[in-house]
């Protein structure tokens, strides 16, 4: 295990691991976002429990981090070491010709979307471990919807917020199909499979999207 | 037709290289792009200059020596065809054509259009063969029976000619797709089982070794590949290199 790890396809692996993981979060957290749209109660009620459950704050928010961590990180090593190998580049290159732009572009569209959770962290997580664990205020279960709703007053919050999943769209385009790949699952290449796969790439990011708008225009 | 040609001239792997124009006049569109090269070749003999240098052999499409990045692609714009191939009709009178040799760290250029592929015959030293004893005892080919359906497969991965398209196509200059097909014809027959862990994980190492980039899964290769290579040998290589893994 640790050999496979050191190699090219190991750390590749590794890379679509993490992907999976983020992807999986990307759903549950688009779950909750949407129940803002339905029911402020409903919203309310799940922020709070993933606000204070100690599984979730002290086991799987930790894990989730290390997550994102990981799956920057390797990007970039991957990114560097590539660029090793293609040291000299070619005066005439078509690239448009045999691969989509999304797949030629993961580490501007990643690195759009690290820009976006640095961001993301300061506006919310920070401010949730500011009001909890620092400044101790009192606890209060139903203040998680008209916070969200304050945020999305703003519209160059909104307008950032919009772009920023317009990246995520762009890099799930090519990262739902290229994740199952590099896992070596052969159904990857089945028109089913890759239907479903652009049904994610757009459908999450859209959702995300059809919240902020929603409370924006709401107002 | 008449063509103005930007060709990578490169006296030797030191020398730092640049593209120089050439004319060349009355090119027939049957010639093949290696003819059209024969052709400016004597041109520039004729005239006291060095010819072009580039790989070439069966002139077929079956060796895979030809190599040249051609307007931006692997083998020129054609599909499914190596450069010797490539006939002048798909070009038309008065173009530019940008000529120059396959780009990769682990692939440098000895001389002009002339590249080192040796990484890869390294890469098959590690693993890219079965043992067979060949004393007089060999087993009869029929005592073994395979499926149709993985004789076809196992057979669609041998076609692999190890041109470089793959590695010179990849923005990452990965090997994957020439090291998945000569994985995968092995992984699918059962002659391949006994030294199948040793294989992937040999053979994947020497690629790493030889300073090929990682597979992103772009899918540049599977399109330029003269021979129709599929992705899907890169998945059974994932899954062999896996397999190992969890063997050793
Ligand atoms: S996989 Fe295709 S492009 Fe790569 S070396 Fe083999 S024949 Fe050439
Ligand atoms: S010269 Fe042999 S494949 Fe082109």
């Amino acid at each position: 295990m640790n050999t496979i790890l050191k190699t090219s396809i190991g750390r590749k692996i590794a890379m679509a691991l993490s992907a999976f993981f983020l992807m999986f979060f990307l759903l549950m957290h688009l779950t909750i976002n949407l129940l803002s749209v339905f029911s402020p109660d409903a919203f309310n009620t799940a922020s709070h429990f993933m606000g204070t459950n100690p599984l979730i704050q002290f086991i799987m928010q930790p894990i989730l981090i290390f997550g994102v961590l990981f799956h920057f990180v390797m990007g970039f090593v991957l990114e560097l070491k590539n660029r090793k190998a293609t040291a000299v580049k070619y005066v005439k290159n078509n690239g448009a010709a045999n691969a989509s732009w999304m797949s030629r572009n993961m580490i501007y569209s990643g690195i759009a979307i690290l820009a976006f959770i640095v961001l993301h962290f300061k506006q919310f997580w920070m401010h949730e471990i500011n009001y909890k664990y620092i400044a101790h205020e009192t606890p209060n279960a139903t203040r998680y919807y008209e916070e969200l709703v304050k945020v999305f007053e703003n519209p160059i919050t909104v307008a950032v917020y919009v772009i920023a999943f317009i990246f995520l769209a762009l890099h799930l385009l090519h990262g739902f199909k290229s994740a199952f790949q590099s896992m070596g699952i052969p159904a990857i290449r089945k028109k089913t499979f890759e239907t479903c796969g652009k049904i994610y790439a757009i459908g999450v990011p859209a959702g995300f999207i059809i919240v902020a708008l929603y409370h924006y225009f709401n107002q | 037709m008449n063509l103005t040609l930007q060709i990578w001239r490169q006296k030797g792997p030191n020398d730092k290289g640049q593209m120089v124009d050439y004319k060349v006049n009355d090119i027939s569109e049957h010639m093949s792009f290696l003819e059209m090269i024969d052709v400016l070749n004597e041109q520039l003999v004729a005239s006291g200059d060095e010819p072009v240098a580039f790989d070439h052999d069966c002139r077929e499409g079956i060796c895979g020596m030809c190599s040249m990045y051609i307007n931006g692609e692997a083998h020129g714009p054609d599909r499914g065809i190596t450069t010797c191939q490539l006939h002048m009709r798909m070009f038309n009178d008065g173009d530019t054509i940008t000529i120059e040799p396959f780009r990769a760290a682990a692939f440098p250029v000895i001389k002009d259009l002339v590249v080192d592929r040796t990484a890869f015959e390294r890469i098959q030293q590690a693993g890219g063969f079965i043992s067979v004893n060949t004393s007089g005892n060999t087993q009869d080919a029929n005592a073994l029976p395979i499926s149709k359906h993985d004789a076809d497969e196992a057979m669609d991965a041998a076609t692999c000619i190890g041109c470089g398209a793959c590695v010179a196509t990849c923005k990452n200059s990965s090997a994957m797709l020439f090291v998945g097909a000569k994985v995968s014809q092995y992984a699918l027959l059962p002659q391949g089982q006994i030294e199948a862990t040793d294989r992937a994980a040999n053979m994947v190492a020497q690629m790493d070794l030889e300073g090929f980039g990682n597979c992103t899964n772009t899918g540049a290769c599977e399109v330029e590949c003269p021979k129709g290579i599929s992705l899907t040998n890169i998945a059974r290589l994932n899954r062999e290199l896996m397999k190992a893994a969890c063997k050793s």
